[in-house]
């Protein structure tokens, strides 16, 4: 009897969205301490985060920008389409989406690799010896890029799951709420990025 | 009810969007090379504040939420506002 | 044990043990919860007898300097992390939220299951931190830098299991925002919801919006201690006051998650057993949501000594006063509702009365610390110790106990011995009071909290205060033997034995699977009596 009742549970489609929506706050609020973390070492080491941020590279972290921004079109574009029930349109779109994810991670293990390269890593003798304030500019600059990092993976991992959904027809034009809500969490992750470029990499 | 959020966005806002967030990334690269001063970082911040109003707005589709969804993100906000602020009271004298 | 179609005899995939840790249904992971939290609260009560024992007299009494610091660090990571702020929310809040709007059930019941194994996985990482690596943390449970950094004792592990608990904490408040969202009967406006739905609604807030706070400031400190970043490291650079406002941000907030759900409790039972309607619903709807809000902006109080700037101490003391006020409303509201009714003195209605006396000196010594020069003078004295156990023990935990009276008879379908129970809560008063009274006279006099030894002048209200932590263990071993006895011998409990007017008294005890026979439909205000 009770498994009779449990399958008429009717999905609440926006209850799910707003469960989602409440999530996203919670990430809201974890990256809200770091950056509350990084205005206060800002404040403190004007100058040398100024200095810090001219050995960024501008170019890659534009790059990054750009390919985050198209891969939140191209993963709005895959809701609009499934709506009208364009499965394979959708498919490409997401498969696109999960590539430029993958190519911003790319980017960034370059990125990070030529630091790393040069000694630059959170405790290393090369970083400390070039002061505090530097210290602090590529302390906050791992930890803050690194946990956005982890977020971009996440999100790969969610959307090549959603993809697989799509191809066994278990999102569908009628059931589309696990794929929107996932591109919630995506555009969210694009969200911190585009305050992220600015603060480390156009430090003027 | 309705059961899906039912208004769909047309491939062509979505791409205009698009356009204007790869045009704001330009100004805000351009406006960080000159020198502004203490105005570039706020420049820089209120130009994000733009882009990522765009993303919430329309590819998050909070346009079309009901009112009640935002109040909760004004909410949040605020409280992250509030968070930042009031350390400020002391770091901003302190150092 | 219990017949007719019960949860308690669902049919279900999974059999056993099996049927209960896998279980979706809200009112069986409520018990799960509350047979967790209470297993670790029997702990935590034995570590607070041994730190009571060891001061019995002044220098080692029963065990080394290194133990006493392990023991009060663990008393406090339990009582505070697996007790009192997954307590009332998490374990009855689960079983009576769906119950009290209507529901059938929490908005994602998976999700409300894999809460549950976040608690149980952080509880267990908590204690096998205890037994490995470099032994017990002993920090105190405010992990403060940069000893925490410095120290070889696994914090690291503790810390970790803490994160976990934070995730399960921030997941539950999601889940109930939604369900109160998306689940009410039908008829069931937001203002014709219970109060106890209100509280859990304005504590799900908190939870959400300051959890990760804590979460990130964690993780900050495991990652000092392993890649050394430095940002709590003056000779790096970085600020170790930054770790406290991180700490406090959520801390502070924290302790609106534990007291808020308490007062939603002392608002269902007060109309009761008044037989009359709760006076000011409207301004304890607002108190709620006004104390969830304040919370955030008076983090500061907990830092006075500290040396933050002077600017930010004043803003922070002004602040700290406007607590009061929505909790003063809530205190002359219960009050005001106890005024003119017929009062039936039922043991629950006795907790309930004995948490507004002793919530009440709780708070105004509250205003004692938040005042800039008597803080300087009690801060991290027994002062705070005696304030906060006033606030969480005489508050929380006594509101939580007239909760498990309160809905003993809805939850296991038996009665549990009335005058048992008033014995037991004479006990638990007496103790209570004679355990932590002394410590705002020894703290105002000078002794520091966590210190191992003291001066002899301090010793006679020392004595006085081990004496009490004894009256009060057998006050609680009283009331346990009494209500868990009473789960399997207790005399069949009627589906409203208090004449209840709220949603969860109108279905049967203990309820079926899917809470009601009927989807209930609301047409007025609760609380109204006839």
């Amino acid at each position: 009897m009770s498994n009779m009742s449990i399958t008429e549970h009717r999905p609440d489609y926006e209850g799910s969205r707003l469960g989602m929506w409440i999530f996203l706050f919670t990430e809201m609020l974890l990256f809200a301490g770091l950056f509350l973390l990084y205005s206060v070492f800002r404040t403190r080491y004007s100058p040398e985060f100024h200095t810090s941020s001219v050995e960024l590279s501008r170019t890659a972290g534009t790059v990054n920008t750009i390919i985050l921004l198209t891969s939140s079109l191209t993963m709005a574009l895959s809701i609009s389409v499934i709506k009208s029930g364009r499965r394979g349109m959708s498919l490409l779109f997401q498969s696109l989406t999960v590539s430029l994810g993958i190519l911003f991670l790319v980017n960034k293990y370059f990125e990070w690799g030529a630091k790393l390269w040069h000694g630059i890593y959170p405790n290393s003798p090369e970083l400390l010896q070039r002061g505090k304030g530097k210290t602090m500019f590529y302390g906050l600059y791992y930890l803050m890029t690194g946990l956005h990092g982890l977020h971009v993976l996440a999100g790969v991992i969610l959307l090549t799951i959603m993809f697989i959904m799509t191809v066994n027809n278990r999102i569908n034009r009628e059931q589309y709420v696990r794929l929107e809500n996932s591109g919630l969490y995506w555009h969210l992750v694009d969200v911190v990025w585009v305050y992220l470029f600015p603060v480390f990499y156009l430090i003027n | 009810m309705n059961k899906n959020n039912d208004h769909t966005i047309g491939f062509k806002t979505y791409i205009a969007i698009w356009f204007c967030l790869v045009v704001l990334t330009a100004i805000t690269v351009t406006v960080s090379g000159l020198n502004m001063g203490r105005y570039g970082a706020l420049a820089s911040v209120l130009i994000a504040s733009v882009k990522a109003a765009l993303v919430l707005l329309f590819f998050m589709h909070l346009k079309y939420e009901r009112p009640f969804l935002k109040l909760m993100l004004l909410v949040t906000i605020c409280t992250i506002a509030v968070i930042i602020g009031l350390t400020f009271f002391d770091i901003g004298v302190r150092y | 044990m219990i017949t007719g179609n019960s949860f308690y005899n669902a049919q279900d995939k999974h059999k056993g043990i099996l049927s209960w840790i896998l279980s979706t249904d809200h009112k069986r992971i409520g018990l799960l919860y509350l047979t967790a939290m209470f297993s670790f609260f029997f702990v935590g009560v034995i570590l607070g007898l041994l730190i009571r024992l060891e001061l019995i007299a002044p220098g080692r009494t029963i065990m080394s300097a290194p133990a006493y610091n392990a023991v009060f660090t663990v008393h406090g990571v339990i009582m505070i992390f697996l007790f009192i702020i997954p307590g009332i929310p998490a374990g009855l809040g689960n079983f009576l939220l769906p119950l009290q709007i209507g529901a059938r059930d929490v908005a994602f019941p998976r999700l409300n299951l894999m809460s549950w194994w976040f608690y149980v996985s952080g509880a267990a990482v908590i204690l096998i931190s205890l037994f490995t690596g470099g032994g017990p943390p002993d920090t105190g449970w405010t992990f403060y830098v940069p000893y925490s950094i410095r120290t070889g004792t696994n914090v690291t592990l503790a810390v970790f299991g803490v994160f976990l608990l934070g995730i399960s904490s921030t997941l539950t408040g999601l889940n109930f925002v939604t369900t109160i969202h998306r689940l009410r009967a039908s008829g069931m406006t937001w203002l014709r919801m219970p109060l106890f739905p209100w509280a859990l609604y304005a504590t799900g807030w908190v939870q959400i919006l300051a959890t990760p706070v804590l979460a990130l400031t964690l993780l900050l400190l495991i990652f000092e201690r392993v890649f050394g970043l430095g940002f709590f490291d003056p000779a790096k650079g970085g600020d170790p006051l930054l770790f406290e406002h991180l700490f406090w941000i959520y801390s502070h907030p924290a302790v609106y998650i534990m007291i808020l759900p308490a007062m939603g409790v002392v608002s269902e039972i007060i109309p009761v057993f008044a037989r009359r309607t709760i006076f000011g619903y409207r301004l304890i709807v607002f108190s709620s949501l006004a104390i969830a809000f304040v919370g955030y902006l008076v983090w500061g109080h907990h830092m006075f000594t500290s040396g933050m700037s002077d600017l930010s101490k004043v803003v922070f003391s002004f602040l700290t006063f406007i607590v009061a006020v929505p909790s003063g409303i809530k205190i002359f509201n219960w009050v005001s509702s106890l005024y003119g009714g017929s009062i039936d003195m039922k043991s629950p209605l006795l907790y309930t009365v004995a948490f507004i006396f002793l919530f009440s000196i709780g708070g105004i010594t509250g205003l004692v610390n938040s005042a800039l020069a008597t803080n300087i003078q009690v801060h991290g004295t027994y002062f705070i110790v005696a304030h906060f156990h006033y606030t969480m023990f005489g508050g929380t935990a006594f509101a939580f106990f007239a909760a498990l009276h309160f809905w003993f008879p809805k939850i296991f379908g038996k009665m549990f011995r009335e005058r048992l129970a008033n014995t037991a809560w004479f006990f638990l008063f007496a103790g209570f009071n004679t355990l932590y009274f002394p410590m705002f006279i020894l703290g105002w006099q000078g002794m520091p909290r966590r210190y191992y030894d003291y001066l002899p002048q301090f010793h006679t209200l020392q004595v006085i205060s081990t004496i009490g932590s004894w009256i009060l263990a057998t006050g609680l071993f009283i009331m346990f033997y009494n209500l868990i006895s009473s789960i399997f011998r207790g005399e069949k409990a009627l589906s409203n034995p208090w004449g209840g007017v709220t949603l969860e008294w109108k279905t049967s005890s203990p309820p079926p699977v899917e809470n009601f026979e009927e989807p209930p439909v609301v047409t007025g205000a609760p609380y109204r009596f006839r």
